[in-house]
């Protein structure tokens, strides 16, 4: 049966069929659905790990047990995952092992727009990139393939639209391939002496893998009609681009591999329709490839390195006119994503907006909290970096800092790579207040479990970090809970906390509004007697309160009756039903 | 066939996720070749969302550009506004009149253009403006609200309501059926 799959669940369905048995991954737009999706199959074995290192490690150890196994990330995730990776390469698989790992070009949910292909050409592993939802489900099958013949992990490589985009995909069945465990230390422990001699199995490897690219049906190339004079290589979204707006007019290269590149069949394409244009996003690595290989082409002298293309960008690049649409003078608000109305974190925020106190951040929905009224974040680099982040600057700062600079984490960012943070900041002893933003759910990404919610990827009683304990155990004394939806003890808390001149935690805990069995209580309602217009709750930044003919509105479809508003009036207008 | 291109815009969180699959299951199976694309993540937090359904013979980019879409399905007024430069010229605009104030306004940088419905006309824009909300409390739940636009955006296919009704009861919950029924019809027919 045909269905419609985003990318992502076909990418899932596809690792179904090609067998594979174990899936380790840590949460990350664009990514998450490949893992999520996986979950839903009941024969195979599938998990959240704290991150992506020990999600490939994992991996890794189920390829090496003779099970095809898969771990998958976005595009900051393979920064973390990185040194398994690079040793994986010279240690090579069992059964096979893939690494999906989804880039963000346009940054639609990140920090950065890394280009992931880089990893694959500096760690030597082949790369497939499927350009829609039916080549992500073929080329995982075809992926083991390649990883079990040439004894290599193999990436697939996600974007944003072939992950998220949804399009027609055919179903097969489920194969299962098992490989026997063999004790090979030669092979598996890369201690130095095996690692000189492994080094020159990963470049022989390399050579062999050019050679299939260079015949392998994934790298194809689409003969044009001969309307126009020029040829285009291109691989992923970008080749929809292309053939959107030139369907069958030029004759296009399409790469399905992007590493180890091909080297006859560029040549051979580029002496076949003269003028090259290779069309890739974010930086030029096929063109690079290209021009080390002789072939002239134009790439990034005429295509950004920046952001998402589309088929304007590439029609604009060949002169073709724009379409006519309406523009209108009105000025329109933008409208940036926010923390919900009733959102845990704001509190927090409020209380140390409020006290003007620094906060270095980190990586999830609360790095909203950046935004205005709140504005409450100084800084926001990578997953964990809040923590670490506060030890330099109070180590720097000293007695400067030390009683007004806090970091926040969300909890499951802090059993990610914040607990490492917390550790130095125990052992080297720096007078540093480090708060857990503990909505007992990985929120950002959609909602997944992690170590602190006590449930598996599947919803069932799985192992439960228990925070406080964790915080203390590493060396931690003075470590408190506090509800951030009473503001008045958040406050008590964090002025305590800071005054000490010792490392603490506070642990902010309340869910996540959007939990299923978190029940929203009935709007409240303004008493606009009472209002006397002070926009004292503006300043909180809840989407459910705006500003009408000189009163505060409350939104009812938006509002979940968490009442912190009604404690920051100083006129009680805010009142609850039955009042 | 050419290429229809249906765009499906609101704030994060009304519920355009389940609209796009409804419009992608029916459209699949009227036999088309289909293409939806929507973000997920970070925008989904009160943002600005967009969501492009694209369906034809062959469809190739999963994304509609300026001056592309056909139908503009909104869930609220201003975003209606935002992208109306992706409407072809001619193209319709099916706008939920609903009000949700993005926080510059919230905060006091910004104004609520209210009139704006008025200037898409006078420049030429099919609107077909409707309550969607009070529909679909009509209906039987606020949350209806998506397939209540769903029901206005049927009225200019030739797709028989009955092959839309069948896609609501394979795209959602049970015992959500017989509400977004109710919806669609309401927003078909008002």
């Amino acid at each position: 049966m045909k269905e419609l799959m985003i990318g992502n669940a076909a990418l899932a369905r596809g690792l179904y069929e090609a067998g594979c048995c174990v899936i380790s991954s840590y949460p990350g737009t664009p990514s998450t659905e490949i893992t999520e999706e996986f979950a839903k199959f009941n024969d195979t074995y599938c998990e959240w790990a704290p991150n992506e290192k020990v999600a490939t490690e994992t991996a890794f150890g189920a390829s090496l047990r003779g099970k095809r196994s898969a771990c998958c990330m976005k595009h900051v995730g393979l920064n973390v995952a990185a040194d398994p990776l690079f040793t994986m390469s010279y240690t090579g698989v069992n059964a096979g092992m893939v690494i999906c790992v989804a880039d963000d070009p346009g940054m639609h949910s990140s920090q950065n727009e890394q280009d992931s292909r880089h990893y694959a050409v500096a760690a030597k592993v082949p790369m497939l990139e499927p350009s829609d939802s039916q080549e992500a489900l073929d080329f995982a099958k075809i992926a083991y393939e390649i990883s079990e013949q040439f004894d290599t992990p193999v990436f697939i490589k996600m974007c944003t639209r072939v992950a998220h985009s949804q399009s027609i995909v055919e179903k097969g069945e489920r194969t299962e391939v098992t490989k026997e465990y063999v004790k090979n230390p030669k092979k598996y422990i890369m201690a130095p002496a095996n690692a000189i001699a492994r080094h020159p199995f990963v470049e022989e490897r390399t050579a062999k893998l050019t050679a299939y690219a260079e015949t392998s049906p994934l790298n194809r190339v689409e003969e044009g009609n001969g309307d126009y004079d020029f040829g285009i290589i291109t691989s992923s979204t970008s080749y929809q681009y292309v053939k959107e707006v030139f369907g069958n007019k030029v004759s296009v290269l399409k790469l399905g591999m992007v590493n180890p590149l091909p080297v006859e069949l560029i040549r051979t394409f580029a002496r076949k329709v003269g003028k090259v244009y290779v069309i890739e996003e974010l930086d030029p690595v096929i063109e690079t490839h290209c021009k080390n290989i002789g072939v002239e082409v134009v790439g990034k002298d005429k295509f950004s390195m920046l952001g998402e293309f589309s088929q304007k960008t590439i029609a604009k690049a060949f002169g073709i006119a724009d379409k006519e649409s309406v523009a209108l003078e009105t000025e329109i608000p933008v409208r940036p994503p926010m923390m919900c109305a009733g959102c845990p974190h704001r509190g927090m925020y409020y209380v140390l907006a409020k006290n003007n106190i620094t906060v270095l951040g980190d990586i999830g929905c609360y790095t909203l909290g950046s935004m205005p009224p709140l504005n409450a974040l100084d800084m926001t680099l990578c997953m964990g970096a809040s923590v670490s982040g506060l030890h330099g600057y109070n180590k720097a700062g000293q007695q400067e800092t030390e009683g007004k600079t806090v970091c926040v984490i969300g909890d499951s960012t802090f059993i990610h790579s914040g607990v490492t943070g917390l550790i130095n900041i125990a052992y080297n002893q720096s007078n540093s207040t480090v708060i857990i933003l503990d909505n007992s759910v990985t929120g950002m990404t959609g909602h997944q479990q992690n170590p602190t919610t006590g449930k598996n990827i599947k919803g069932d009683p799985a192992g439960k970090v228990d925070l406080e304990s964790l915080c203390r155990a590493v060396g931690i004394n003075s470590v408190r809970v506090v509800d951030p939806y009473n503001l008045d003890e958040c406050e008590k808390a964090v002025k305590e906390e800071l005054a000490k001149n010792e490392p603490s935690v506070i642990i902010s805990r309340r869910p996540c509004v959007l939990l299923k069995y978190v029940k929203p209580k009935k709007p409240l309602r303004i008493n606009t007697d009472k209002c006397r217009g002070c926009k004292r709750c503006m300043k909180f930044g809840c989407p459910a309160i705006s500003f009408r003919d000189k009163h505060a509105v409350i939104d009812n479809t938006l509002c979940i009756g968490c009442g912190v508003c009604a404690s920051l009036c100083p006129f009680s207008a805010f009142e609850s039903e039955g009042e | 066939m050419e290429t229809k291109n249906i765009m499906i815009v609101g704030v994060g969180g009304q519920g355009s996720l389940l609209a796009s699959k409804l419009l992608g299951r029916l459209l699949v199976d009227e036999g088309y070749d289909v293409k939806v694309s929507e973000v997920h993540g970070m925008s989904q937090r009160g943002g600005s969302v967009v969501t492009y359904v694209r369906f034809g013979d062959r469809v190739y980019s999963p994304i509609i550009e300026e001056g592309e879409a056909d139908y503009i399905v909104s869930f609220e007024k201003l975003e209606a506004a935002r992208y109306i430069k992706d409407l072809r010229k001619g193209g319709t605009v099916i706008v939920n009149t609903q009000q949700i104030d993005p926080m510059p306004v919230i905060i006091g940088n910004a104004e609520y253009p209210v009139e704006v419905l008025d200037e898409m006309r006078e420049k030429g824009v099919n609107v077909d403006a409707i309550d969607a909300l009070s529909l679909a409390g009509e209906a039987g739940s606020v949350k209806a609200c998506n397939i209540v636009l769903m029901g206005r955006l049927a009225k200019y296919f030739d797709i028989p309501e009955e092959k839309w009704e069948s896609a609501i009861e394979k795209c959602v919950k049970p015992a959500f059926v017989d509400i977004n029924k109710k919806a669609f019809t309401l927003g078909y027919n008002n």
